[in-house]
């Protein structure tokens, strides 16, 4: 049913946009997001998708115009990275608030400045309390799998949240793998129909998108947003598990590899939790109990799974691709850790930094993540929170 | 243009109750607008005086679907909707006509906003935008905007001392960068001319292509005299060359009205306004007339460019 075949992961986000066939697309090009959106530009030009593309003056506009669709009752999509994110600030956060399930890949690049056009998680990261779903991805097939199930997740009537697919700049955007993909009348089943119920093209019943909300109905309003994030885990599960009854792939909120015995837990989002697995692989054969906690969902973030994963876990270390200048450790950390904080039994928990603004990270350097963590679980003693991987000092 | 009597009996499409302050101009052009048309139409605000106060939670006086998302992206908001309308049409998905509004302030359209309107006038798409310019930003509290004239006191041009003129820059000519846009069709009207506003709103909304209007809109807040005035003071403002109505078809100006007869000195513009108050002192003498000349060179620019004789 599912053929295999040689994609970027610019090129298989866009081959997953034809299957979804969006109604309307409103993007900016910005690198390394570019391939995406130029490979679909030529499936709207070539007639392969009834999309309706906007080529809009920029990222500002380009949310904007998604969230003009989506009230109006279409499906919305547009991808950016980094500069793009940052400008599309102000209308992400009314794209969740309007609950309009735009569904955005993110190209992961660092945040100028800087300026500079190479992967970390800066953009995506600093956007995590915007309110929309992010799934990470860990690989090219991660991204389309990710895709596919993003519209399902996001238009669930319990959810109605807009979603972002990460992943990491070049090292998948232009790195090219082999990717199972659906048939298109497969696919489109999978994704089914979307109906918003409250569509300003409904002319006969008006509605009132945005308005003024003060201090007597904001507060429930958001509460509202908190509560559609938390009915959220359940819907991510469940269109994984669809998912995987349909294509072997199951999918939920986190992924262990190696995680039963390990006494020694890397968490990881993104392209380095495949070279935390290979890393993992080696260190197995040396006899070390290592594993890996591999984040899916970061939002939203899957506090529950999260302590039940690490109940067996002597140390673990929470690897970052962004800093949050000022916090204690980086984002993915300091979630971890407090997810933790009230359990008895518990690991030591440690912070790296890695890999900012594209700088590589490999084997050797998670290896000696481990060789931290083996000291820190003999000792009982953290000796080091927060440490910066492979930075000159 | 149908006539008074009928359309006293068209449904409104803005309700009463909403909290715009008395004599507020933006909620006449508003009523106007929506009245010089029987298409369903869609419309969309930027953040501004009329978008708060039209639509405090759990109220809106919008009778017609509406939607505000921020305050320099209505043209590419309503670019979205009017995509998906045209998507939805192309499938068989929808059948009415209807047509698309932007209401913009003049912060949201003349400064935040002009990138956004440009993107949407450059890629053509089928609306309507209209700017109800106050001439500041009202809604914040009367700051000076691009669109303040010059000569205007506002709470960020102040006359003082050392800067006696208040605004000192003239304001930016917005209908001509979109004419400039190769727009089919642009215009600037003013609610005291109703008959006027509403023709060309009509004339806009049969166009095809991206249309705008820059309505003047008295704000008797901000401007500085009594709200019952609202009206005359709309005439005014065209009755002295400080707001000329004329529309641009296809790049070709005409002028919708001459004052002629009627025509009153730059002057009792000023005058008719507590904005303008400080330029009658008598030391700002050479300042008032730097003022009165700017309007006079503006409107005989506006005019030579039309092939008129003022
Ligand atoms: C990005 C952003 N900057 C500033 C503001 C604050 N703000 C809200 S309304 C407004 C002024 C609106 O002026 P205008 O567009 O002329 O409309 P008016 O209130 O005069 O009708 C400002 C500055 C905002 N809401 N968003
Ligand atoms: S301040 Fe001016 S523009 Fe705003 S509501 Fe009052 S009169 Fe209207
Ligand atoms: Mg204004």
């Amino acid at each position: 049913m599912e053929k295999v075949m040689a994609f970027t992961g610019d090129e298989i986000a866009a081959e997953a946009m034809r299957q979804i066939n969006p109604d309307v697309l409103a993007a900016y090009p910005i690198t390394p997001q570019t391939e995406t959106v130029q490979k679909f530009s030529e499936f709207v030009a070539e007639g392969r998708v009834s999309t309706d593309m906007i080529r809009v003056e920029s990222e500002h506009s380009a949310m904007s115009a998604c969230v003009g669709a989506a009230a109006a009752g279409a499906r919305a999509m547009t991808a950016t990275s980094a500069n793009g994110l940052a400008l599309m600030w102000e209308i992400i956060y009314i794209a969740a608030s309007y609950r309009l399930p735009i569904v955005m890949p993110v190209v992961n690049r660092a945040l100028s400045g800087p300026i500079n056009i190479h992967c970390d998680h800066s953009d995506s990261m600093g956007a995590r309390d915007s309110g929309w779903i992010q799934l990470y991805s860990e690989n090219c097939q991660e991204v389309y799998d990710n895709l596919i199930q993003a519209l399902p997740i996001g238009e669930d009537r319990n959810v109605l949240l807009p979603v972002m697919v990460c992943f990491d700049g070049f090292i998948i955007s232009h790195g090219t793998e082999g990717v199972a993909v659906l048939e298109d009348k497969v696919a489109r089943n999978f994704i089914g129909e979307f109906k918003n119920i409250h569509s300003l093209l409904d002319i006969d019943n008006p509605v009132t998108y945005g308005p003024l909300d003060l201090f007597d109905y904001y507060f429930e309003h958001k509460r509202q947003q908190v509560e559609a994030m938390e009915k959220a885990p359940e819907v991510v599960k469940k269109v994984g598990k669809q998912f995987g009854e349909l294509t072997g792939r199951f999918y939920g909120l986190l992924e262990d590899y190696h995680l039963q015995d390990a006494d020694l837990v890397v968490i990881a989002a993104g392209s380095t939790a495949g070279t935390v697995k290979a890393t993992v692989d080696e260190l197995r054969e040396e006899g070390v109990r290592a594993g890996l906690l591999k984040i899916r969902t970061f939002r939203p973030f899957p506090q529950k799974e999260i302590i039940q994963k690490l109940s067996k876990a002597k140390a673990v270390a929470v690897m970052d691709r962004s800093a949050s200048f000022g916090a204690i450790g980086g984002p993915i950390f300091l979630e971890v850790r407090s997810a933790l904080f009230e359990e008895q039994k518990k690991p030591l928990v440690i912070s790296y930094i890695y890999g900012l603004g594209g700088r590589d990270t490999g084997i050797n350097q998670i290896k000696q993540v481990y060789h931290d963590l083996a000291k820190a679980a003999q000792s009982g003693k953290v000796s080091q929170l927060v440490n910066y991987l492979g930075v000159r000092e | 243009m149908p006539s008074l009597k009928e359309l006293s009996t068209r449904e409104e499409r803005l309700s009463r109750g909403h909290r715009l302050c008395p004599g507020c101009g933006a909620s006449v052009i508003v009523r106007q607008v929506l009245l010089a048309t029987e298409y369903p139409i869609v419309a969309a605000s930027c953040t501004g005086c009329l978008e708060v106060a039209t639509s405090i939670y759990p109220f809106t006086a919008w009778k017609i679907p509406w939607i505000h998302s921020a305050f320099e992206n209505v043209a590419a908001t309503l670019s979205g909707v009017e995509t998906a309308y045209r998507h939805f049409k192309k499938l068989g998905k929808i059948s009415k006509n209807v047509k698309f509004v932007a209401f913009g302030g003049d912060g949201g359209t003349y400064d935040i906003g002009i990138q956004a309107l440009s993107g949407v006038l450059e890629r053509g798409h089928e609306l309507l935008y209209i700017c109800y310019d106050n001439q500041a930003y009202m809604n914040t509290g009367i700051q000076r905007s691009s669109a303040s004239p010059m000569g205007a006191h506002t709470t960020t041009s102040p006359p003082g001392q050392a800067i006696p003129l208040g605004k000192v820059e003239q304001r930016k000519d917005l209908t001509r960068i979109v004419v400039a846009h190769g727009v089919p069709y642009a215009a600037q009207a003013s609610p005291g001319f109703y008959n006027d506003l509403m023709k060309k709103v009509e004339k806009a909304l049969n166009t095809e292509g991206p249309t705008f209007i820059n309505i003047l809109s008295p704000c008797p807040r901000g401007w500085r005299y009594k709200p019952e005035l609202s009206m005359e003071i709309a005439k005014l403002a065209t009755l002295t060359g400080a707001w000329p109505l004329y529309e641009v078809e296809n790049g070709k100006y005409r002028i919708t009205y001459k004052p002629g007869k009627k025509r009153k000195p730059a002057q009792d513009w000023l005058k008719s306004q507590g904005r303008f108050r400080h330029l009658f002192r008598e030391e700002n003498k050479e300042l008032l007339k730097k003022v009165e000349k700017a309007i006079e060179d503006k409107e005989k620019e506006l005019f030579a460019r039309a092939g008129e004789e003022i």
